[in-house]
């Protein structure tokens, strides 16, 4: 039991337990119903989705906080694409259009995620920064394409990737077990996912390990785009439309799916499991607190608190950040011996 | 007051066990006032630990402390600063955006418990403190723009502001030169003479003996030798700290007609260093000796595209280096082990093998997946060949000693086969059993046909590895001098002419 809290995944897995259980126990007929659960297994996956996003970045000890931005814009383009092209079409027209919609949309995140890789690793921007403000760059594009109104009107087979099963389980969530499963094997399995952990570890030493930071940089904000534009996708299939300013939530959720799934945010430290079982608790406790009548905006309150909260019981296991003053600094300009017990 | 037969500081049965590991296991002394004792031991015997119990930043498990005459189970820090017991770390904690005067006389300042700072009073405290010390700093300076030496006689004059009893210096000479040593080693006198005591923690094993009265060897977290300065010689000092002798071997001669492998022509940077130009022959160890501030590791870093020189070219195997680019420095076949393994060399919270392996990612890549396991077992074979003391490879790097730690930056280069090295400060912060170890590796690299280059201020350790030895003063080589036939003072003398 005591190994098992000592990770935070192991933490996290009887958090999301006890969540579970607490849902069931208060609100009995209505969680465990069938209707919730399959009403959850498509509720999430959009934010899960920018939350694998988050994570690949935070990896690095970046973070992306213009992936909302990226996924409305995304969304937005194919949007349009089948509003002014696939309406009417029918048949192999229609699926035609719709998978050039999709490329186009997928293409926009990888542009958009190339543009942050580029000020993060080209122009040495702070990652929050730079994110902060493309994210406003792509909601504005957003904007003007749409002048702020909804996109609407799309062919049937649009609404397949949001609101379709496949034997029985959601698109959505099988779209996000690929993708989740997918990260989690390049984390593990690739030099890249590799060098993303050990950049994020310690970049300068990365850089005098003959580790091509600029480039690895470059393409770990180029998936997070990519990422987040699928997850348009999803959002703009579930609503049958697409608006610049959908999921604004998300943002704040991603963040605290990633950090209270174990992600240090000062990098280096990640995995894919916690991430999902921080997904499955937040919406364990997103559908519970709407069961029990709790207001949409003391939900936020709930969540800004939580992400701090689990920042503070993690902090212990960050290198980077102690609770309590350490007598020596970290070793500055001179150097230090060893590590000494 | 305290009798002047009663010691200031006396420790007992000090005991501290960290996760089952005793890191102090019953250790006693006492430091009398205007005493110098030495704290000798090798990296993990358990220096630190009784430094931060002193200093109150550790709670020792078992101990009876008795300061002036007072007894505690355990300091709190207020209690130890209190008591004028005053810690000066490698890296100083000053302020470096603060005058000299601010960073000497604030805290004495705080602690008096004045609210309103009054800048005439910190400037009088500050002034006659230099004083006291006999060095001339000037109080308007700030701290960032000055040398090493004089940021450490600001953080010993903030310690004697404060009233200090007993300074404690973790190894205070680790970055000065003989001359800053000389000048530093005369204040300790000075202060001893004024009543401080002074504790004085270092591994170089010669300064120890100089300047302190007393001596008492950790090892193990054991006390395992005490007795007055005179006692001790370099040899039986190693041994204590050991546990064994410790002999070093001379480089075995170069072979003659040995392939030209580096040929460095004119390499210049402003700033940095000037002009320079040296050859490397395979399986020769060339020694770069300089002062910090000489250029020595601007060079090492050049050589290997961390930074972009001016002008000069660089060949190796007669083929020009791109200059500026680590990647096709890494690539030429140049491997560089950085001088501070903590923030340049290691990724501390990753396992012992991925900081090994992180230097092979392309050569075990199968299209875009990676070799894991082929990986692994190529970094533990090259763990096993330099004999890294790691119960488990997939631990955190961190928990490793520095000599371990070492061999692990040496294995991610050497898996890679390179050409040649550029080691800077190979053994900085490595103790004395794992430093002969080290040099008999780069021996036996060089032995193998490896081109080496030590850059390096530890003279003996450059006179015990290099065939030949440049001396960097001012960004410029000044003296190509023979490895085995100089002698250290010699080498010395020339450092700082």
């Amino acid at each position: 039991m005591k190994r098992l809290l000592a990770a935070p995944e192991g933490r996290l897995a009887v958090i999301t337990l006890v969540i579970f259980a607490g849902m069931s126990f208060l609100a009995p007929d209505r969680f465990l119903s069938v209707q919730n659960v399959t009403s959850m297994a498509f509720q999430f996956p959009e934010f899960a989705i920018l939350a694998l996003a988050m994570t690949i970045t935070m990896l690095t000890g970046g973070i992306d906080l213009s992936v909302v931005g990226i996924a409305n814009l995304s969304a937005i383009v194919a949007a349009l694409i089948l509003t002014r092209f696939a309406t009417g079409t029918t048949g192999t027209d229609a699926v035609l259009w719709l998978a050039l919609a999709l490329a186009a949309a997928g293409g926009i995140g990888l542009v958009a995620g190339l543009f942050n890789g580029v000020a993060v690793a080209v122009f040495g921007l702070p990652a929050i920064l730079a994110t902060l403000g493309s994210g406003l760059i792509f909601t504005g594009i957003a904007i003007a394409l749409t002048g702020g109104s909804a996109v609407m009107g799309f062919p049937a087979a649009a609404a397949w990737l949001g609101n379709a099963t496949l034997a029985g389980v959601p698109v959505p969530l099988l779209l996000f077990a690929l993708l989740a499963g997918g990260l989690a094997f390049v984390l593990a399995r690739t030099g890249f996912g590799l060098k993303v952990q050990m950049y994020g570890t310690n970049p300068l030493a990365a850089h005098f390990a003959g580790v091509d930071v600029t480039r690895l940089l470059i393409r770990v904000y180029a998936v997070s785009g990519v990422l987040a534009a699928i997850a348009g996708l999803v959002v703009m299939s579930r609503a049958n439309s697409a608006k610049a300013d959908y999921g604004s939530s998300y943002l704040l959720l991603a963040v605290l799916i990633a950090v209270l799934g174990g992600v240090n945010p000062y990098g280096g430290y990640g995995r894919v499991v916690g991430v999902v079982l921080a997904v499955l608790s937040m919406q364990f406790l997103s559908s519970g607190l709407n069961m029990l009548g709790v207001s949409n905006f003391a939900r936020e309150l709930i969540w800004g608190a939580l992400l701090l909260v689990v920042m503070v019981v993690n902090a212990g296991s960050w290198p980077r950040l102690r609770a309590r003053p350490r007598v020596r600094a970290e070793p500055g300009l001179q150097p230090s011996p060893g590590t000494e017990t | 007051m305290t009798a002047a037969d009663e010691p200031l500081i006396v420790m007992r049965g000090v005991t501290k066990t960290y996760a089952g590991i005793r890191a102090l296991d019953g250790v006693g002394f006492a430091i009398r006032e205007g005493e110098a004792v030495s704290l000798a031991g090798e990296n993990g015997s358990g220096k630190s630990t009784l430094i931060k119990i002193l200093a109150g930043a550790e709670e020792p498990d078992e101990a009876s402390i008795t300061v002036a005459g007072e007894s505690f189970a355990r300091l709190t820090p207020r209690q130890s600063a209190g008591a004028g017991i005053m810690v000066i770390f490698q890296d100083f904690s000053l302020f470096p955006n603060l005058s000299v005067a601010e960073n000497i006389g604030f805290s004495a300042e705080l602690h008096a418990g004045h609210r309103l700072v009054d800048r005439g009073r910190v400037r009088a405290l500050a002034a006659r403190t230099l004083e006291r010390v006999g060095v001339d700093i000037p109080l308007d300076a700030r701290v960032e723009t000055l040398s090493v030496a004089h940021k450490q006689l600001v953080a010993i004059c903030r310690a004697l502001a404060s009233d200090a009893r007993l300074i404690i210096m973790d190894e205070p000479t680790t970055a000065l030169t003989e001359r800053e040593v000389r000048v530093l080693l005369g204040i300790i006198r000075r202060l001893k003479a004024d009543g401080v005591a002074v504790l004085f923690v270092s591994h170089k094993l010669a300064e120890v003996l100089e300047v302190c009265e007393h001596v008492v060897v950790l090892r193990n977290g054991r006390k395992v030798a005490e007795g007055p300065a005179g006692e001790f010689d370099a040899a039986s000092l190693a041994r204590h700290m050991t546990g064994r002798d410790v002999a070093e071997a001379l480089p075995s001669p170069l072979a003659d007609g040995a392939p030209r492998l580096l040929e460095v022509r004119g390499l210049s940077k402003a700033g940095a260093f000037a002009d320079i130009g040296f050859e490397l022959h395979a399986g020769e160890v060339l020694g770069i000796a300089g002062l910090l501030g000489s250029g020595r590791t601007p060079l090492a870093k050049a050589l290997f595209g961390l930074v972009a020189p001016d002008a000069g070219r660089v060949t190796l195997d007669g083929r020009e280096v791109p200059l500026g680019d680590p990647l096709a420095a890494a690539a030429a076949g140049i491997g560089y082990v950085p001088e501070d393994r903590l923030t340049e060399g290691l990724f501390l919270t990753q396992s012992i093998l991925r900081n090994v392996g992180i230097g092979r990612l392309e050569a075990h890549a199968q299209g875009p997946l990676l070799d894991v396991a082929g990986l692994w077992r190529e970094a533990e074979e090259w763990l096993r060949r330099l004999a890294v003391k790691a119960p488990d490879p997939a631990a955190p790097v961190r928990s490793l000693s520095g000599g371990n730690q070492q061999r692990v930056v040496l294995a991610r280069w050497l898996a890679r086969g390179p050409r040649m090295l550029l080691l800077n400060g190979p053994t900085v912060g490595v103790d004395v059993g794992s430093k002969a170890e080290i040099h008999g590796i780069i021996r036996d690299l060089a032995g193998r046909g490896l081109g080496v280059v030590v850059i390096s201020d530890d003279l003996p350790e450059l006179l015990a590895t290099c065939h030949r030895i440049l001396v960097m003063k001012e960004g410029r080589i000044t003296d190509d001098l023979p490895g085995t036939a100089t002698s250290e003072a010699d080498l010395a003398h020339r450092l700082a002419s």
